[in-house]
């Protein structure tokens, strides 16, 4: 089976004015707000990063979910295989937009003296700071930043190249299902070691250089994953609303709705378990973390974000039904992309812009011209091979699905 | 309670249980039920099975478990037995949350382990008539509902020429019941006259 994706004019030119929605955004930020005082500057480079960051982890969830069903020898993926490789062949489109974002922010951002968003990258005379710089300084946020995006677009290329291989390989042959089994162990090894766990911590714990979680990572990861099973599904309902992916049933879609809906309440888990000990603890160098988020300027983000990525998932995607229905997965996607956005947002801007957050054009406008890059770019990568893994050993098993 | 007349036919083969099933249905004899030794898959959907309300009702003991949790801390916390922890108010809905997850999720599960057990008409303690005793090794048990309208040799013969390897008439219990020795007793009686 061959089935060949043409890029629709009218998702072309979508992802084209998002872009240059993007763009312009960006001029006009560039000239107003660079120009402007401390605060309008430091607004124009903690959005890029939010966004920057946001973008980059949600795509890499692709790779990650590659990783995981390959595994475990899942079958039902390799129906809508290509989608999750188009995306994880595009991480490093979003690793070096990030990588130039972030690595700016650490060492050329510089505002009357001072590092508005990192603070750590001046540690003298703050004792907490110095005490961590062995771990957070500019050295090692370099290194963690470049190994981790290298990392990442290295294992979202190479999975997209070995499924490629797949099909010119003899019929029935499963040397490479074997091969992308070991490349899957080491992909999740290195997912490990930094979305997991670290990375997360450099580029957005690091914002709120003095406070401090362990949990940070596993709430961060919980974001981008219910965000990149919610931005598969999208692709995937997308090309079928097109007339592509014949082999995509509601069976399929059925289980996407299900890793969304668990996800939202596994993000939900962490983020309430973070937020628990700390309200437990009391300590007043935790506390201020929540009290400007909760109850502080933040507090309306705050309650809208636990409304939209857990109340409203739980309550509509508990049902099987909701789940087999397009439109109502199609409308959660959005819901919960957009929700974890704010997520993000919540996470990055009240360090650098206290209790004066904005959330209008210049925000809404960078949200815009990340996704219409994302779609531009995977949209064209999902044109150049077939959307059918037709060689995959278990292709006749995702065909067979059963939800 | 009612005993009843039976036609049971056994099968030794799942692609000969797939067809039989479907000439049963077709056949206007009344399907009492199938046994399997394991889960069949694509068996439910054979026998023509609706999906039952069993996660409605989950969601229902959920929402009690839910309730009761909530309402019993806060009624405790802040009415009946008010006391100070660490400064924090008396209604502390974060310290009510693990407590409030935790009884769902005991509500929900055990509601619909009893739910199913009594959609199953299985329970510890209870009984039902076994119709083979190899239905829980290596045979499939079709057993179909006879009464005074449908003569016994017919459906045996239907049966047989469904393929299958063993078939016998019996007279059984229906439901289920409390297992007694004395009642165990009669229903060897009854089942031994046929």
């Amino acid at each position: 089976m061959n089935e060949r994706f043409e890029l629709p004019a009218r998702l072309r030119t979508t992802s084209i004015v998002l872009m240059l929605v993007g763009v312009l955004v960006l001029v006009i930020g560039g000239a107003t707000l660079l120009t402007g005082d401390h605060h309008a500057q430091t607004r124009f480079w903690i959005v890029l990063l939010q966004n920057s960051v946001f973008f980059l982890m949600m795509a890499v969830v692709s790779v990650f979910i590659q990783a995981a069903a390959s595994l475990a020898q899942g079958g039902w993926i390799v129906a809508y295989k290509r989608v999750p490789e188009a995306i994880g062949a595009n991480v490093w489109v979003f690793g070096a937009i990030a990588a130039v974002i972030l690595l700016f922010i650490a060492f050329g951002l510089n505002i009357d003296g001072h590092n508005p968003i990192y603070h750590w990258t001046h540690p003298e005379g703050d004792k907490i700071l110095e005490g961590k710089s062995a771990f957070l300084n500019k050295g090692m946020f370099a290194g963690f930043t470049i190994v981790t995006i290298a990392l990442w677009a290295f294992f979202g290329y190479k999975f997209r190249a070995l499924s490629l291989a797949q099909e010119k390989a003899p019929t029935n042959s499963t040397k490479i299902y074997w091969t992308m089994v070991k490349w899957s162990a080491g992909f999740l090894l290195v997912y490990a070691l930094t979305q997991m766990s670290t990375t997360p911590w450099m580029w957005l714990m690091s914002i709120d250089a003095h406070w401090y979680s362990t949990m940070f990572s596993w709430y961060t990861f919980g974001s981008a994953f219910v965000s990149g099973m919610a931005l598969i599904l999208l692709f995937v309902l997308s090309l079928k609303n097109h007339g592509y992916m014949q082999l995509v049933t509601k069976e399929h879609t059925h289980d996407l709705g299900k890793w969304m809906f668990a996800f939202s309440i596994f993000w939900t888990y962490v983020w309430f378990a973070q937020y628990m000990l700390i309200w437990y603890g009391n300590i007043p160098e935790e506390t201020t973390y929540f009290k400007i988020r909760q109850q502080g300027p933040y507090g309306l983000i705050w309650y809208s974000v636990f409304i939209i990525n857990f109340v409203v998932p739980i309550l509509v995607l508990m049902s099987r039904p909701s789940k087999r229905n397009y439109f109502t997965v199609t409308f959660m996607a959005l819901a919960i992309i957009f929700g974890h956005w704010l997520d993000f947002y919540i996470i990055s801007m009240p360090g650098p812009m206290g209790a004066d957050w904005t959330l209008s054009w210049y925000e809404l406008g960078v949200f815009a011209g990340f996704a219409g890059l994302l779609m531009f770019v995977v949209f064209n990568t999902l044109t150049k091979a077939s959307l059918v893994t037709a060689n995959h050993p278990l292709l006749k098993e995702a065909v067979l699905h059963e939800s | 309670m009612a005993i009843k007349k039976f036609a049971v036919g056994c099968y030794d083969d799942e692609a000969v249980l797939f067809p039989a099933v479907e000439k049963v249905r077709n056949s206007g004899y009344k399907l009492h039920d199938v046994y399997t030794p394991f889960p069949v898959h694509g068996l439910d959907k054979a026998l023509g099975h609706k999906e039952t309300d069993l996660h409605v009702a989950g969601f229902i003991y959920g929402i009690t478990g839910t309730a009761t949790a909530l309402g019993f801390m806060s009624w405790i916390f802040t009415s009946d037995w008010p006391l100070n922890f660490g400064g924090k108010p008396h209604f502390a809905l974060p310290a009510f949350i693990p407590i409030t997850f935790e009884t769902t999720v005991l509500f929900a599960a055990v509601g619909m382990v009893l739910t199913f057990c009594y959609l199953n008409q299985i329970m510890p303690g209870v009984k039902k008539h076994v119709f083979h005793k190899r239905q829980s090794d290596d045979l499939f048990v079709v057993v179909l509902e006879l009464n005074e309208h449908v003569s016994e040799q017919e459906a045996i013969d239907f049966l047989k020429s469904t393929g299958t390897v063993e078939t016998s008439v019996q007279i059984a219990e229906s439901e289920w019941w409390y297992g007694r020795f004395d009642k165990e007793e009669e229903y060897e009686k009854l089942n031994a006259t046929v």
